[in-house]
């Protein structure tokens, strides 16, 4: 039996020796960093031309994380392709031969590329809220006030929690180019664009970006934020049910099916 | 030790793979052999848990696949040359294979010299050729130094110097004292490296026995008779005091006369009893290409046909007729099958004495997808390498 320290080691050196793990996380933190930097220097300036109702409702701390909405897209990229290159390139067929426990050998790789994406998504959120906040100037908050802890440790979370359900997503269905085809247009058009449909919202806000995103949320009632039935932690749970259900489908393909 | 017992893969409507029990020994290289599609693979796969079976089991050393103690220890095998992500280099491949059972980093630089890798070990594998991706899936084979050994097309794509570098590797693996279970659709590659063979073709067992067994059994000689070219009635007065003694005589396409049935003597002292001279006598023993060939022919699942280039070629000149060009009675020198010895033929009807292959491959109701008996080419354009045009020809030297 492979033991799990050795199955984490291994997939530790498989996923550092290859050039996608550090181009897709390098730009899912610059993206999101960069995108947040722009639109709070963009907002800084013109802050005084919002409608007063914009302004009384302001949350900066959400909106220093403007950039998650392309940054999480890599996420999505890293997560999709740690799974995925397994099948595509065949070597699928070599681990599970080295390691006949399917459990064992999925979830030491969800768990060593879990860490890592959470480990970037916290510097990425941190990094995006001190940095929006420099340039927000006097409407910035600071990261002692009510909530806004809970919201910052929150984006790194969530960004952790987009890689993991694509890791899922992509060992169910053990192709790269399939769950790419599919996460990239849900989470960057479908999924926003529904959010903010009448009636077809009320759905939306299940989706497990719309959900887990309210936790980087410091004020409930900020802009076109509609009141949900959940609130930030509930919002992060319902996300952990997608990424769990997720996990464990693609369990279930790997346990299943013949490699 | 490798254990099958009645192995058997669906998929779908397809059966991929019935009925398949054998063992692979210890100490012996033993060749794995079948058409293309014959199921080789799936075999190979199912072995190392990577393909559960429909029904059947196979196991290692007494254990499943996936129930294996440190089966990277246990066992190695190449099943796919270029099973590696190619944006990983060489080293860093197999030094993530080397992790998963505690085996130490200067094991991996061993393995790459072994293979002849180490000036490449830090190259991408993506740029390599399939010779060196082959020697690649080798060295991850090697790496945790295993007992049982699974080798899937292992000299697919290897330079002349490779392929002799890989029989060697299989004949010193199986003379430690390691099972070596080697698969190829060539014959002539595994009569040089195997000691054992398992046959199959479309997913059944033909054959099972060591590679001196197989060429006893499978490949039927001949004698190939020259009498005066200057006097051709020679030639057909012999033919038939040959037919009438119970020997089979072809003819071949430079006057040669091939026959079987009957023994060297025999031959001598008949055309020395009708005043024959001859010019040649002459033992021939077919070559265990032949015996294979002949033994999955009615196994074979793709066969090429004959390449008419339709609307390609101009019309021939009337009057001409292509097929007065062909003479039908004639054998090639080249690619023809001895006919199979009496009672030999795995595709007889009723194998008089029992199986050839020392088992009965299908001890019940075969499939429908059963090899026909005794039906030796499908219907259709015959193939290159097909046998002689009589169609009935193995069932009759089964009843003489």
């Amino acid at each position: 039996m492979a033991s799990v320290p050795a199955v984490l080691q291994s997939e530790w050196t498989k996923i550092r020796t290859v050039a996608s793990t550090s181009w897709t996380l390098v730009s899912a933190f610059v993206v999101t960093v960069a995108v947040g930097a722009l639109l709070c220097a963009l907002l800084a300036s013109t802050f005084d031309d919002l409608p007063p109702t914009e302004q009384a409702t302001f949350d900066p701390t959400l909106f220093s994380f403007s950039g998650m909405a392309l940054g999480q897209l890599a996420m999505v990229v890293f997560g999709v392709l740690v799974v995925g290159t397994e099948y595509s390139s065949g070597m699928i067929r070599t681990s599970l031969a080295a390691v006949p426990q399917r459990a064992t050998f999925l979830f030491s790789k969800i768990v060593v590329a879990g860490v890592l994406a959470l480990v970037v998504g916290t510097a990425t959120s941190f990094l995006s809220f001190f940095l929006g906040q420099a340039l927000l100037g006097e409407r910035a908050t600071s990261i002692g006030e009510e909530n806004v802890l809970r919201a910052v440790i929150g984006g790194g979370l969530y960004m952790g929690l987009i890689a993991l359900f694509s890791m899922g997503v992509a060992a169910m269905l053990r192709s790269s180019m399939l769950s790419l085809g599919i996460l990239m247009p849900f989470f960057f058009l479908v999924s926003q664009i529904l959010a903010a449909v009448p009636y077809a919202k009320d759905v939306a806000r299940y989706f497990p970006d719309q959900a887990g995103s309210k936790i980087m949320q410091v004020l409930p009632q900020t802009w076109n934020g509609d009141e949900v039935p959940y609130g930030p932690w509930g919002g992060l749970g319902i996300m952990l049910l997608w990424v769990a259900a997720s996990l464990l489908g693609g369990f279930a393909v790997l346990g299943k099916r013949d490699a | 030790m490798i254990e099958a017992i009645g192995l058997t893969k669906r998929y779908g409507a397809k059966t991929a793979v019935y009925d398949l029990s054998f063992q692979v020994r210890p100490g012996a290289v033993t060749g794995f052999l079948g058409p293309n599609g014959s199921g080789k693979s799936t075999t190979m796969r199912m072995v190392l848990g990577l393909d559960q079976p429909t029904s059947g089991h196979v196991t290692i050393g007494g254990h499943p696949f996936r129930k294996l103690p440190n089966a990277p220890r246990q066992v190695g095998a190449l099943l796919d040359a270029k099973a590696v992500h190619g944006g990983r280099s060489a080293r860093n491949h197999l030094l993530s294979l080397a992790q998963l059972s505690g085996i130490p980093a200067r094991r991996v630089d061993e393995v790459l010299g072994v293979v002849g890798l180490q000036d490449v070990a830090r190259r991408r594998s993506k740029g390599f050729s399939l010779g060196m991706g082959q020697r690649l899936g080798i060295a991850a084979a090697l790496l945790g130094d295993p007992q049982v050994l699974l080798f899937d097309e292992p000299v697919n794509g290897l330079d002349p110097e490779g392929i002799l570098w890989v029989r060697n590797l299989m004949k010193q693996l199986a003379a430690e004292g390691r099972t070596v279970f080697v698969s190829s659709h060539l014959m002539s590659e595994m009569a040089l490296t195997a000691d054992h063979l398992i046959v199959i073709g479309r997913g059944q067992l033909l054959a099972d026995m060591s590679v001196k067994d197989f060429i006893a059994h499978n490949s039927a000689g001949f004698a190939r008779v020259r009498t005066p070219q200057t006097e051709p009635q020679q030639r057909e007065k012999l033919s038939a005091v040959l037919t009438e003694a119970g020997g089979r005589v072809m003819p071949e396409p430079d006057g040669a006369l091939r026959v079987t049935g009957l023994a060297l003597p025999a031959i001598s002292d008949l055309a020395h009893g009708a005043d024959v001279r001859l010019w040649e006598l002459s033992p021939h023993q077919a070559s265990l290409e032949e015996a294979y060939m002949r033994m999955t022919q009615a196994a074979v699942d793709f066969r090429s046909t004959d390449d008419r280039k339709a609307g390609l070629m101009q019309q021939p000149a009337p009057g001409y007729d292509p097929s007065a060009a062909v003479t039908a009675s004639e054998v090639p020198q080249q690619g023809w099958y001895a006919p199979p010895p009496p009672g030999r033929n795995p595709y007889a009807s009723t194998p008089p004495g029992g199986a050839p292959t020392g088992r009965d491959p299908h001890p019940d109701t075969p499939p429908a997808a059963a090899p026909a008996p005794a039906a030796p080419a499908p219907a259709g354009p015959p193939a290159p390498a097909a046998a002689p045009a009589d169609p009935t020809e193995s069932s009759t030297e089964d009843a003489r």
